[in-house]
């Protein structure tokens, strides 16, 4: 083994990591918010409605289930134009990720749904609510607590999946760790800190789930 | 116009052995990766449900390593890692044995949920048959461990096969690779964008539903 390891370069350029994983939380953080109010109408539609609309949540659903997450980024990266829609890295990447989000959490709340008995519907709209009033202050409520650890795990794989945002040109984190490291050649060492700071977030996210789901639901 | 011709070709039959060739290697890479990280699996999930320190201390934070870090992230590295070892792989190498790990990973931890799930009363009461440890594993805790987890491994598994379209970032030419190869020859994206997610779809969608379907008959 003759092979020199180099890290200074990667601590000197550790805030543009840093930085670089700031955007990695903010396009994922994004996703999910938009990903978790897609999902809960999505749900909703495809347990209540019937005809055009269901078949294109159901088309949806399955689309974003059943092909890879890289395949949904490379759509919307390429695929789009040939429609002449040009998106941004950005945007590609959060709208890759919303599609992905969307998906996965409609089964979810879908399942949380399913889990309330009817008799809270009926309960709540005996005491004079409307339909809207019962879903945001009763169904909802209850949905989020029994899908809160599922959408930890899709927080995390929104973070993972954020990382392919390297390839379609977007400085996350990952994207800039490929920048850096093409510049200096210092590769391994430039994704073996990345893969650090990855862990870490993910850690960070799965403690703070921890900490607020205390905070949340007691009683 | 007569230069640009000459790069830009339209999309012809042979393009289509070129996307069934690459999905062949799609299907190779993740079949590898998946029988061989599903044995793994089993021996690590065991591990983990039965030896008490070292899974705890060592085992499960490291099998965690590979949850926490992104996939692409772990193929770099590996790719990269190799030489400095003094290891000589070609990107479908690293990639089956990136692909492996990851499966394992995420396989051992199926594993040790299934025979988690077998209630401690049920093996005292075959121990107690006079089966051995063996053969309570068996023919015991693996039918009702099997059918527990059966559906949650059907998605691991799936899981891993979309994954493999990330090995291209180290040059193997699977499915999606060679869609974007043919995306730069041809100009055509969305045509071949759609086939290559058609076959995905296809391998896909069927295998979900089979298993979302025994997972309800096997819960009633």
């Amino acid at each position: 083994m003759d092979y020199n390891f180099h890290w200074r370069p990667v601590f000197r350029s550790l805030p543009d990591l840093l930085n670089a994983g700031l955007v990695t939380l903010e396009v994922a953080t994004l996703s999910m918010v938009f990903g978790v109010i897609i999902g809960i109408v999505f749900a909703i539609i495809r347990l209540k409605m019937r005809g055009p609309i269901r078949w294109f949540v159901i088309s949806w659903i399955e689309l974003a289930r059943n092909t890879p997450a890289l395949f949904q980024l490379f759509f919307f990266g390429f695929g789009l134009g040939a429609f002449g829609i040009h998106l941004t890295p950005f945007w590609i990447v959060l709208a890759g990720l919303t599609f992905n989000n969307a998906g996965y959490l409609a089964e979810n709340f879908r399942g949380g749904f399913q889990a309330i008995p009817e008799t809270q519907m009926r309960a709540a709209r005996s005491l004079g609510m409307n339909a809207s009033q019962a879903y945001v202050r009763v169904i909802i409520p209850q949905v989020l607590r029994t899908v809160y650890h599922p959408m930890t795990n899709q927080m995390v794989w929104a973070v993972l999946m954020s990382s392919l945002g390297m390839l379609v040109g977007f400085r996350e984190l990952s994207g800039e760790t490929q920048f850096l490291a093409s510049k200096t050649f210092r590769i391994f060492e430039y994704f073996a800190v990345a893969a650090v700071i990855y862990y870490v977030i993910v850690k960070i996210i799965i403690g703070g789930s921890r900490l607020l789901s205390f905070r949340l639901f007691r009683y | 116009m007569e230069s640009t011709s000459i790069f830009f070709t339209s999309f012809k039959t042979t393009d289509l052995w070129f996307l069934a060739e690459a999905a062949y290697r799609t299907l190779l890479i993740s079949g590898i990766s998946i029988s061989l990280g599903t044995v793994l699996g089993l021996i690590f999930g065991w591990l983990l449900h039965e030896g008490r320190l070292i899974s705890t201390f060592i085992l499960s934070p490291f099998l965690d390593i590979f949850r926490s870090v992104p996939l692409i992230i772990q193929l770099v590295l590996a790719y990269n890692f190799a030489p400095i070892i003094g290891l000589n792989i070609d990107p479908f190498g690293s990639g089956a044995i990136v692909l492996t790990i990851y499966t394992t990973a995420l396989v051992a931890n199926v594993v040790r949920g299934g025979i988690d799930s077998v209630g401690i009363p049920m093996r005292r009461a075959a121990r107690s048959l006079g089966m051995t440890y063996w053969q309570d594993m068996i023919y015991v805790v693996s039918p009702i461990g099997i059918r527990a987890v059966f559906p949650a491994w059907v998605g691991v598994a799936l899981g891993v096969m979309k994954d493999s379209a990330l090995v291209s970032v180290l040059g193997y030419v699977e499915l999606l690779r060679a869609s974007q190869i043919l995306i730069t020859r041809t100009q055509e994206p969305f045509l071949i964008l759609a086939l290559a997610g058609a076959f995905y779809f296809a391998l896909s969608f069927p295998i979900a539903r089979f298993s979302e379907r025994l997972e309800k008959r096997w819960s009633q």
